[in-house]
Parts: C-alpha cells; structure tokens; sequence
C-alpha cells in the first residue's frame, strides 16, 4: 500500500477561485457539481447513495471517512449519487467483520472523484460565509484556467430540475402485495430506507416515475400518497406540484418528505427558496410544536419553505420548528389529511427519533379505510 | 417546562478527597453546577472536605462547608441554612452514596428537602448490580450472563454454572474497586473472596467474560420532559476488560458504522427513559461483539462522571453545567448552545478532530503493585489531545504524559527481541501502546497484534502508518534531504520536532523547526465548537493541527486556516500543570484558576495552555482564551510565537511548569516574576547551599556524587542517616533514607539505572527532628508570610503524605521567629516576585532549611481556604507587578487550628506496602478544622503519629 504521500494529486477549484491542491482518491477523472457539507459522523455510504444529493458535490466535515468500509445492505439506492467527494482523511484500510468491501474500491466501481487531504474545517467556514458555490474535482488537470473552463460545464442549481434523472423510469412495487394498505408513491429520488419503512408497517407501495398523473396513480387505488424527497428545486417542478394538487382536492392521506415537504407546500401556495448554505447532518434538533417533545433529526436540504408565509398561511399549519434557526420543519394542511417535514424520519443515517411520522401516516390512512 | 421557581437554595455535594477513581473531574463538574445555578439567582450551598478544589473557594457559592462528607455534617448544614433542594450527581459515587445514606435516615424529608436530578430508585436500579441486571431483561436489552452472589459459596457455584472465564463485579464500589477478571481455577476463591469484601453491603456480581469484544461509551443528557440528547460517543481503544479509567479512550468513535451506533443510542434512551426520575448528565457503556455487531449493556452512571468531564473538553459542550440547569426543572429545547449562544442547547455535538484521552500511571510510587491493567482503575490521572488525524492526536497525547515521551516512540531504552514482546504486548500495562508500536517496527503482523490483544484493527494501521513514515523518515540520514513533503506528511501525523531530529539523526529539534518554519511548515489552530464549523461559534477553545492546505504552497484563494484571531491586548500566558500525578494534583488546577482570574481582573488577556481534561482552569469560559496542548516545548513555543504575549506565568503549574522556564529564559520571553536565576538557585543544590551558607542560614549537612563511589565518600562526611535522592524531581521520587554503606550503594544504583547521568543528592538525616513549611509571598520588597504549618508526624515522611496542622501548635516561639526571619531572607535574596515555599527541620532547638521552591505549592490552596484569603489572587497581581503587597489588606480568618490529613488510595493496590516514607504516596487531602488542641480526635491522631512510619 503506497502511504499518503505517494497518492496521486488532485484539485480542487471552487467557482470564487479558492484551489486547493489535495490527494486522489476512487476513480480518476474529472467532476463537479455544487458544493455543500454534511456534520455527520457516522453513515456515510447511506449518504453517498442518497438521490437528494445528485449533482452535489460533499464536504464530509467529519475527519474520517471509510474507516468500516462499506457493505451492501447500507445503502439508499443502487449507486452513489453525489458528483464527487472532498475528505480530510480516508482510510484505506477498514475494519469491520460484517462490511463486503472497501471505501476505495467501492467509489472506483461506482466511478466516483474523490479528493482528500484538504482542510475541510477552512473550507466549509467559507461555504458558510460565501454560501453554495459550483466546484469542480480534477485528478487530469491541474491549471486553474483548465479547471475553470470545466467549471463553466457545471450548470447553476438555482432553477435546475433534477429529480426526473434520478427518478425510477418505471413503475414497480415494493412490500407485500397482500398488505391491507396500498400506498402510491411520487418517486423524486426516493429513499431506499423510507420504501421500506412503510412496508415494515404494513403498507404495499407502488413507485412511480416523478412525471405521473394523478389519473395514473388512482389507478392502483392507493389508501395513500407519498410524496418523495429528491434533488433540485422544487420550483422548478409544477408538474409535481400539480399532481399533488390533484391528491389534495381527492382529500387522499398525503405525507411529504424533504422536497415532498416543498412541493406540498407550493401546492398551498407557500413559496419555497433557495438556502445559503443548507442543512445537513445528524443532528438538527426540531421542536414538535403539537406534542412539546423535540427530537434530533437527520436532514438533507438545499432550499426550504418560505417561513412568513407559512406561518400567514391559512391553508396549512406549521407543526415542527427547527431549535437552531426557527426554519419551517413541517406543516399540516388545515382540514385535509396531509402533512410533511422538512427532515429525514426513516433517517438512514441519523437519530430514529422521527420514525414515529410513519406511523402517524399509518394511522391516518388506516382511520379512513 | 421552565424552571421550577420554586427551589431557592441548593446543596451541592462533592466528592471529597482525590483517590484512584474520583479524581478532579468532579471539582470541574460541581463548579460548573456552582455556576449554572447561581447564574440562575439560587443560593448554593456546598460541601466538600477537599480544600485543594475551586468548588469550594468563597467565589464560587454562597456558603461553603468544609466539612467530612458525613451523614452529620448534612445535618449540621441543613440545620443551619434553609436549603430547598439537594444536588447529588455533581460528586461522584461518594456523593450520590452519602445522599442515599442521609435518605435512608430519614433526613431530607425531616428537614424539607428534594432530590433533584436523580432519586433514589433511580440510583439504586443503576448501581445495584442485580438489579441493574434485573431491569434489563425487563427491557430486553441484552447483558452478559450473569448472577449475584452474598457469599463465597453462592459465588463458586454460579462461577461452576456460568463457566469460565468470569469477571467479578462487586456492587456499590469507586472505579472498579475489588472487580476483576477470573480466568483459572486457582484463581476463583481469592478473587471473590477480595470482591465481596470491597463491597459494602458484601455483594458480587459474577458475570460471563466477554473477551475480545470492543467497548463503546456514550454521555447523554435528558431532561424532565424525556428529551434526550447524545453529547459524545466514545470508542475505547482497549478491548473490553479494562477499565474504562484505564483505557486509551478516542471521540467520536471510530469503527462504528450508522446500523451499529443507532443500535447503541436507541438502547441507551429507551435506558435513561425507564430510569426513573432523572434530569441531568448520564453515562451509558456498551459492549458490541465485532463478529456479529450484537450489543450488550454493561453499565449506567446516572450522574456525570469521568467520562462526562472528558465528553466536555471533548466536545465543548459544557455537560454539568446543562445538567444542573436541567435538575432545576429546564426542559434542553428551551435553553441555548452555550458555546454558538445563538442555537440550541438541544442537539448532538458533531466533531471535526480526533480526540485521544491516555491515562497516566503512578506505578513507580506503589512498588510491589500488579500493574496489569483490569477490571480496577490504576491510573492516577489522564491527558487529552485534539487533533485532525488520528496519528496526531495520539502523538499529542504522548507528548502530554510527561513520561519522557517525545510522540508514539519507545519511552524506555531496553530493547525487546520478537518473541519477547509478542509476549509482553499480550498483557495490559501502561506502556502496552508504545510495546505495540515497537512490535509491528519489528515486523509482527497486523493481524497476529489483533488476535493477542483484542485492538480494534483500524487503531493497529493508524500505528503501522506512523511506523511506516519513520522508516521513510529514517531512509534520508540528513534534515537538509528530507523532502518537503515528507516532512508536512511527519507534521500531520503529529510527529515531534525531536521525533524527527532523532530519526534523521544528524541535527537537534531547534533545527528541525527552523528549518520547517522556513518553508511554512507552521500549526494553525482551530476550534472546539460544537458544531462542525456549521455555526459560527464564539469560544475562545483552540487546539493545533497542521494542514495541508494551509502549508502548501498552490493553495489560492480566501481561507482562513488559523481561527486563532491575534488581539492587540496585553496577553499573559499561564501555564498548567499536565496530567494529574502523585504529587502534583488539583491544587495546580486550583492556581491556575485563580492566576487566570485575577490577570483578568488586572486587564490583561489571560491565556491558558494545559493538556487535563479534568481541570477547571481548562473550562471554556475561564480563560480569555484556551489552548488545549501539550505543555511540552515545542507546542508552547508555537503559541507564544503566535501570540507574542507579555509574558509567561510558570510558578502556578508545578514543576511541569516550572521545566519550560529555562527555554524561555534562553529564547528571552519574559517570565512572570521570579526570574528563572532565582529558580535556578532554588532548583539547584549546591548554588542554594552555597548561598544559605553565605547568610548563615543552617542547613542539613550535604553533598553530590555521580556514582557510588563519590556517593560513599559524600556521605562519610555528611554523616548516616543519610538522604538519597536525584536532583529536579516530583514528589519525592526514588527518594531514600539509608543508614550504612551497603544500602547507599543499592540506592545509588537502582537511581542511576532509571535516571543515567542524574546528578545524586545526599543530605544528612536529621533524624526524629521536627518539619514544617512556610508559604510566602514576596514582592521584591516586602514578604508576608501567609502560613506555617507543623508536621505531625516527625521527618522521613514526606511533606505530602504527613498531617500538618496550620498554624504551628508544638514550636515554640523562638524556632517559629527563626522560620520567619528566615524565610524573609531567603525569599528576598532570591529576588522572589509572587510565591515561596520553603520546608524546615527543627532539631534540639536548631532550624534547618532543607529546601525552597519559588512558585505555588501544594499547601498553597490549602492555607488560602484555611485563613480565607484569596492568595492565589494577590500573588498573581503581585508577581504581575501589578500591585504591591502594601496594596492589599489581608485578615486572616481562622478559630483554632486547621488540619490537613493526607488521603491514600492503596485499597487499589492490595499487594504494596503502605509504610510511608520520604517518597509521596498520597492522592489526596481533606482539611479538618479544629476549636482547640483537645479536639479528641486531634489528640488520638498526635498520640499515634509515630506509628504511621509503619502504617
């Protein structure tokens, strides 16, 4: 094993001109995408097939990363999904008895650029301060004037559709199909994780491609509709925003989740924007105004709801606060079965103290069966 | 739910006197609470018998008792204050049992009083072996096989059911106490035999081994409302079977992946849910099987701990004092980040460094002790050590130890062949780590160190990448080849200047630095904030690393590596006293605080530099601003060439602190005070002789050898008895009394073959003589005498380990005059400029000086509380220059006589010989405070004090 000074050089060219000058590490080649960091400390494979971070690329705060290499149950959806990775360490060598194989190897086969021995800590002050920026990753070129002709490559998330990329391109089913409950779910880029942790509650789920009609799910006569996380601006997206309308009027059980949580709020009229700098990590703490009880949540999000007008709104209610910043974390529609949080409750990876919002959504389809 | 209006005033109880155990975590905790309670207008009230500790300074409650922690004492304080409620969980095990002792007589319920945090239940379903065991299985959280037992009989048969290997875990005991592991026949009946008798209610728990399994920690908080946050996770480095106490700890943990540390914290809050009534700091531990990821609870602490302390620095969440605002009924959603002060206090600490505790050992002062690590915390204190790789952190740690460490190199020059420490690293010590290190240099593979000591793969490559790099160091035999990058990689692994120096072989430390501040090669400091880096935080809590990013030189753009903002105050640097250790304990902890304080209250900007994550001085908001490193050169040089301060304080920290002062003398940062002439006149034997002789001050006939044979002769001059002991070290160490030639000649060489090349002191003995000390303050001009205090027990036994009684009792007044004219002298002719302590022998009527030492002592605490004066703060300012001690107007407050009794710790220890000697043994000290010389339990103590030469 070569030691780390002996690792091939990579760069790093942010869209202010910050470069950095780091070490390669997965696959050799070129990437970019919009910059952001994630406070996790443990979870990182989840992470990285997560679809909701397509086209970004990841500053893991955390010191290392790969030290339990990875295993093939931990992951969100079939392949990694952020454009690239910025690290301070990487081991190289894991230790975990049950894992299937290493860091490295997995992000080569999965075609990933990654860059380490950067100082993170600096870099995400700066995102802090500067706010979301486009990057790029190179292990072939290393002149900024290269780097920024690729950057240029990098579109602007503002306004940017996404989630048709990662969205299934057909539909299939999920769970056991002789379940009492069927729900329909809104594929943006869905969870793994979350699938699964309506299945685990009795529910039979059909997954449909983001570009639906409401007339398409009924026809599986679904109990509910679940309205899926994903990628990109939910501004961009009236076509979801439509289909969601037409559930609301149908007074279906809804529930949302991180832009699921966005697009039910714009079918309320409720504007959603871009964040500074966005929110993501393990340990977000929001306030459950309904039940007094807070609970620590795993979060992923780059645009938010507009918070005056949620609270103005007469259409729905605000539900959860966030305790750090007082940002919108969930709502409910006044007099209609729906709901949705900004946050991850199937939180793989993160606290499952939110895991009970299953359940509620459970509840409330099974109180109208 | 805010707070409870209805709480006024609050007991707060602390742990009492240092021991193997309970150490000064719990003065850092009960201060923290002090002060989150005040802060909320409640009247505190404390008790502690520790006089060494800032909880029980007049600044930090409202009234202070310093009283035995005894059911009595309770009673004397409730009957004199009207308190509303009791705070148990800030003072250890000793406080939570004394609380449980009091409630079983009925006493806070006769005088109104609440438990706040935990009750009682709540302690005696954690604490109680069996019935901890019993609540688990209700919950269905898997323990390991286990059964209680109240006698020698019960024990061997569940031993015989159970099957070997077994550990035995007595119940309701400090740091482990009497627990061990049983892994033979043989060795089943003493092992329970010991374990029972530990316990005091003669209970034990024999349980089934989980050998080779990993052990995890996690702090928590909850609140009333059944809020419950994760503040830290800890991985221990050590495999299950040592105490915690005794293991390498590191934070965050490290080999845990999302599924198994969810497993972890789910079943630690469904754990602190069905506590019982709970509001506060708790601690969770957990064994998890590395072949299967399975889970098992090993044990829960509802109170804040060690372990809490060290989650603190760790993380910079200020866990105690959360935990008191969480007793007085606060809910964690309603109060703030104390460290961001714009986010909430309620969320889950993210790290972006490495954390590496090492505990530090005392083995050499309990001779004849099994140093085998195990089930029985050994250590007598710990370090900490932040860095951005784990390499780093671990190094720091070293350097920290002050145990010769330059970084993870061999601290002992014998050298092992193969066999031999394949052997040795099978067995848990203290320098097992080092031992591991040098076993893979030596070839042993990775996975054959695995299988023999349980270590967690991920930690042994982390140690085969240091190995790695010094082979690559080693290939460029001269400083001037190695590469650059070569030289960033050694610095971001936390390699020592020295390290470095010694691996290229061709030039000194100094060079290496030189010769990497040439080419940027700098640290830059970040900071402990809680958060990442997500939130902009406002806590002056720095720590170094070295960055790539910020040392290369293609980096562009506008990052801010070092967080560290230089100001243009007036900065005065105080420098703490490393790792706790025999002699040399939190009564340093005691006088940094104070130096802090009052160089703030002088304007300056007080900076601290210390490594012990138990200490109050290193509290977040105690210093304008903190370095958490090393107090080892090279780290405190970088600071000081960073900050450029005034000064630099020396005399507050101990001898740790004092060391740095040739350095700084030789690079010309001025010291704060005594100038390092004085220091050096006082450390060295002959200069000091030489100038007592001059002004005719008697002093017990001496001389200095370097081998047997001018040892031999030096003592036919000076006379048998004499006194054998090797120059500038701590509390006595290898410090002897021989009567003829051949002891001599085995002294001086068991000291020349652990200390080569150390300059020998002989003294003469003054035998059955009296001792006493002085402690003064002196300003240049003027010395006020601050105490005297009177041995009871006659010479040979160390200051430390004797009671004295303050003021002197037995002297009469001409020998006390002596000591005063004396010490004046002494004290003006060193030029002293803040502390003096100087230490006397009184023999038919003659006083001797036996020695000085020109900076805070340990009995420096101890007299300030006693008199009720604050005399850290007028030395501070006085050594400053800041104020004259004309300036001040000093009464001492004191009816009758204030006893200090020396604390021992040799229960941990069942082998060791407790006869006392010239070499200090104790961990600690309580004060007893006296109307009159016919306080019995004086008279009793007086009667026997020469017994205590054998005791």
């Amino acid at each position: 094993m070569p030691t780390q000074t002996e690792s091939a050089p990579a760069y790093l060219l942010l869209e202010d001109g910050t470069y950095l000058k780091g070490k390669s590490f997965g696959a050799k080649g070129t990437t970019g995408g919009e910059i952001c960091f994630n406070t996790g400390m443990t979870g990182y494979q989840e992470v990285f097939t997560d679809p909701s971070y397509y086209g970004q690329v990841l500053i893991m705060n955390s010191v290392y990363i790969g030290n339990y290499g990875v295993k093939n149950e931990d992951t969100e959806s079939d392949s990694v999904k952020i454009r690239g990775l910025i690290c301070k360490n990487i081991s190289e060598r894991y230790s975990r008895m049950i894992a299937d194989d290493s860091l490295q190897d997995y992000l080569v086969k999965n075609n990933l650029v990654a860059i380490h021995d950067i100082d993170t800590r600096a870099l995400v002050q700066h995102i802090r301060s500067k706010g979301a920026m486009n990057c790029v990753i190179s292990t072939e070129k290393h002149e900024i004037e290269a780097l920024r002709e690729e950057l240029k490559q990098v579109p602007d998330m503002a306004g940017l559709e996404l989630s048709s990329f990662v969205s299934t391109k057909e539909p299939y089913y999920f769970g056991d199909k002789n379940a009492a409950i069927r729900i329909a779910v809104l594929d943006y880029g869905v969870k793994r994780h979350i699938l699964q942790s309506m299945a685990d509650r009795g529910a039979y789920l059909k997954v449909y491609p983001s570009r639906t009609s409401y007339t398409e799910l009924a026809e599986f006569e679904p109990h509910g509709i679940f309205i899926s996380n994903g990628p990109g601006d939910p501004a961009s997206m009236d076509y979801a925003v439509a289909t969601v309308k037409q559930a609301l009027e149908q007074e279906k059980p809804l529930f949302g989740i991180c832009l699921g949580h966005q697009i039910l709020a714009r079918a309320n009229d409720i504007p959603t924007f871009k964040m500074h700098h966005g929110h993501r990590g393990l340990n977000h703490p929001v306030k459950n105004l309904q039940t007094g009880r807070s609970e620590i949540t795993t979060q992923n999000h780059g645009f938010g709801v507009d918070p005056e007008s949620a609270r103005n709104s007469d259409k729905v209610e605000v539900t959860h606060l966030n305790l750090n910043d007082g940002s919108i974390e969930g709502i409910r529609v006044k007099g209609k079965p729906a709901f949705s949080v900004q946050y991850h409750p199937e939180s793989t990876p993160g606290p499952h103290d939110s895991r009970y919002l299953f359940d509620d959504f459970i509840s409330m389809i099974k109180e109208r069966l | 739910m805010p707070r409870d209006t209805s709480i006024k005033s609050v007991l707060i109880i602390g742990s009492g006197p240092i021991v193997i155990g309970q150490a000064c975590e719990f003065d850092y905790s009960g201060s923290q609470a002090a002060r989150s309670l005040r802060e909320e207008g409640i009247k505190v009230i404390l008790i502690n018998s520790n006089p060494a500790t800032i909880m029980t300074d007049p600044m930090m409650a409202d009234r202070v008792y310093l009283l035995p922690l005894t059911v009595e004492s309770i009673e004397q304080i409730l009957q004199e204050n009207d308190i509303d409620a009791v705070l148990p969980t800030m003072g250890g095990q000793t406080a939570l049992n004394l609380a449980k002792d009091v409630d079983e007589l009925g006493i806070w319920k006769q005088y109104n009083v609440r438990l706040i945090g935990v009750d009682i239940k709540a302690i005696d379903k954690a604490e109680d072996r069996e019935l901890f065991r019993q609540w688990m299985l209700q919950l269905g959280v898997p323990v390991a096989q286990a059964r209680t037992a109240n006698s020698l009989l019960e024990g061997k048969e569940f031993a015989q059911e159970i099957g070997l290997p077994i550990v035995i875990r007595p119940s309701y005991t400090l740091g482990g106490s009497g627990g061990g592991f049983v892994m033979h026949k043989e060795e089943l009946e003493a092992a329970l035999d010991h374990g029972l008798k530990s316990s005091p209610i003669h209970e034990v728990l024999v349980e089934k081994a989980v050998l080779g399994w990993k052990e995890f920690e996690l702090e928590l908080l909850r609140d009333n409302r059944d809020n419950v946050a994760i503040i830290c996770s800890v991985e221990n480095f050590d495999p299950m079977g040592i105490h915690t106490g005794d293991s390498i700890t590191v934070a965050p943990a490290m080999t845990l992946s999302d599924t198994a540390m969810q497993l972890m914290r789910n079943t630690a809050i469904m754990m602190m849910r069905d506590l019982g009534n709970f509001a506060g700091g708790c601690n969770v531990q957990f064994a998890l099987n590395p072949e299967t990821e399975e889970i098992i609870a090993i044990e829960i602490n509802p109170r804040v701990s060690r372990s809490s302390a060290l989650a603190s620095k760790a993380t910079g969440y200020p866990i105690a004092k959360i935990a008191a605002k969480l007793a007085i009924g606060y809910s964690l959603d309603e109060l703030e980040n104390q460290i961001t002060k714009t986010t909430s206090a309620y969320f889950e600490p993210a790290l972006d460094y490495v954390i590496v505790k090492m505990p530090r050992w005392n083995f050499d002062k309990f001779k004849g002790a099994d140093d085998t690590l195990g089930l029985q915390m050994k250590s007598v204190g710990e370090v900490m050590a932040i860095g951005r790789t784990f390499p780093e952190a671990l190094q720091k740690a070293c350097q920290s130890l002050e145990n010769n460490a330059i970084g993870l190199s061999s601290v002992s020059s014998a050298k092992l062949r193969v066999e031999e420490l394949l052997e040795y690293i099978k067995r848990p010590t203290w320098d097992r780590i080092f031992k591991i290190k040098d076993a893979i240099s030596a070839g042993i593979s990775i996975k054959t160190i695995r299988e023999v000591t349980h270590i967690d793969r991920w930690f042994l490559y982390q140690i085969q990448d240091i190995v790695k790099l010094e082979n690559k160091i080693k290939e460029y035999a001269h400083l001037e080849n190695l590469p650059d990058d070569v030289l960033r990689e050694a610095k971001i692994m936390g390699f020592s200047d020295e390290q470095i120096a010694q691996l290229v072989k061709d030039c000194t430390a100094e060079e290496v630095y030189e010769h990497r501040k040439k080419l940027n090669i700098k640290r830059v400091y970040k900071m402990v904030d809680t958060c990442s880096a997500e939130f902009e935080a406002k806590t002056p809590y720095f720590y170094s690393t070295f960055e790539s990013s910020a040392i290369s030189p293609e980096s562009r753009g506008e990052l801010v590596f070092n967080e560290s903002k230089v100001s243009d105050k007036k900065k005065v640097i105080v420098l703490g006293s490393g790792p706790n250790r025999i002699g040399q304990g939190i009564e340093f902890d005691y006088c940094c605080t104070h130096g802090l304080l009052a160089a703030k209250e002088c304007g300056y900007e007080a900076i601290m530099v210390n490594c012990n994550p138990e200490t109050v001085s290193t509290d977040f908001d105690i210093a304008d601003k903190l370095y958490f490193e090393p107090v080892y050169w090279e780290h405190l040089w970088e600071i000081i060439e960073h900050e450029q301060p005034y000064g630099v304080i020396v005399q507050l920290g101990g001898q740790t602190a004092l060391k740095m002062a040739q350095w700084l003398h030789e690079k010309g940062i001025k010291i704060i005070g005594s100038s390092y002439d004085s220091m050096d006149i006082a450390e060295d034997r002959g200069r000091f002789s030489d100038l007592l002789k001059e002004m005719g001050i008697p002093y017990p006939n001496y001389g200095t050898a370097y081998d047997s044979d001018e040892a031999l002769e030096v003592a036919k001059e000076v006379g048998y008895p004499v006194l054998v002991r090797p120059s500038y070290v701590l509390g006595g160490q290898r410090m002897r009394i021989v009567i003829n030639d051949e002891e001599l000649e085995k002294g001086v060489l068991s000291l020349l073959k652990h200390l080569p090349g150390n300059k020998i002191l002989i003294d003469h003995f003054l035998d059955r003589c009296q001792e006493a000390e002085v402690d003064a303050i002196c300003d240049g001009e003027e010395v006020h005498i601050m105490g005297i205090m009177e041995h009871i027990e006659p010479a040979g036994i160390h200051s430390g380990d004797s009671h004295a009684v303050l003021p002197s009792f037995n002297l009469g007044q001409l020998e006390v005059d002596e000591m005063v004219d004396y010490a004046k002298k002494i004290a003006l002719r060193l030029n002293v400029k803040g502390l003096i302590n100087i230490q006397f022998a009184i023999k038919d009527g003659k006083v001797y000086v036996i020695e000085a030492n020109p900076r805070a002592s340990r009995t420096t605490p101890f007299i300030a509380k006693a008199y009720g004066v604050p005399y850290l703060n007028i030395a501070t300012k006085v050594m400053l220059g800041e104020k004259k001690l004309k300036d001040f107007d000093i009464v001492k407050k004191l009816e009758g006589y204030a006893v200090k009794e020396p604390v021992f710790s040799f229960n941990k220890f069942p082998k060791v010989n407790k006869e006392l000697g010239p070499e200090m043994k104790s961990t600690g000290e309580a004060i007893r405070f006296i109307k009159d010389l016919r306080d019995p339990w004086f008279r009793t103590l007086y009667k026997e004090r020469s017994m205590h030469l054998s005791k």
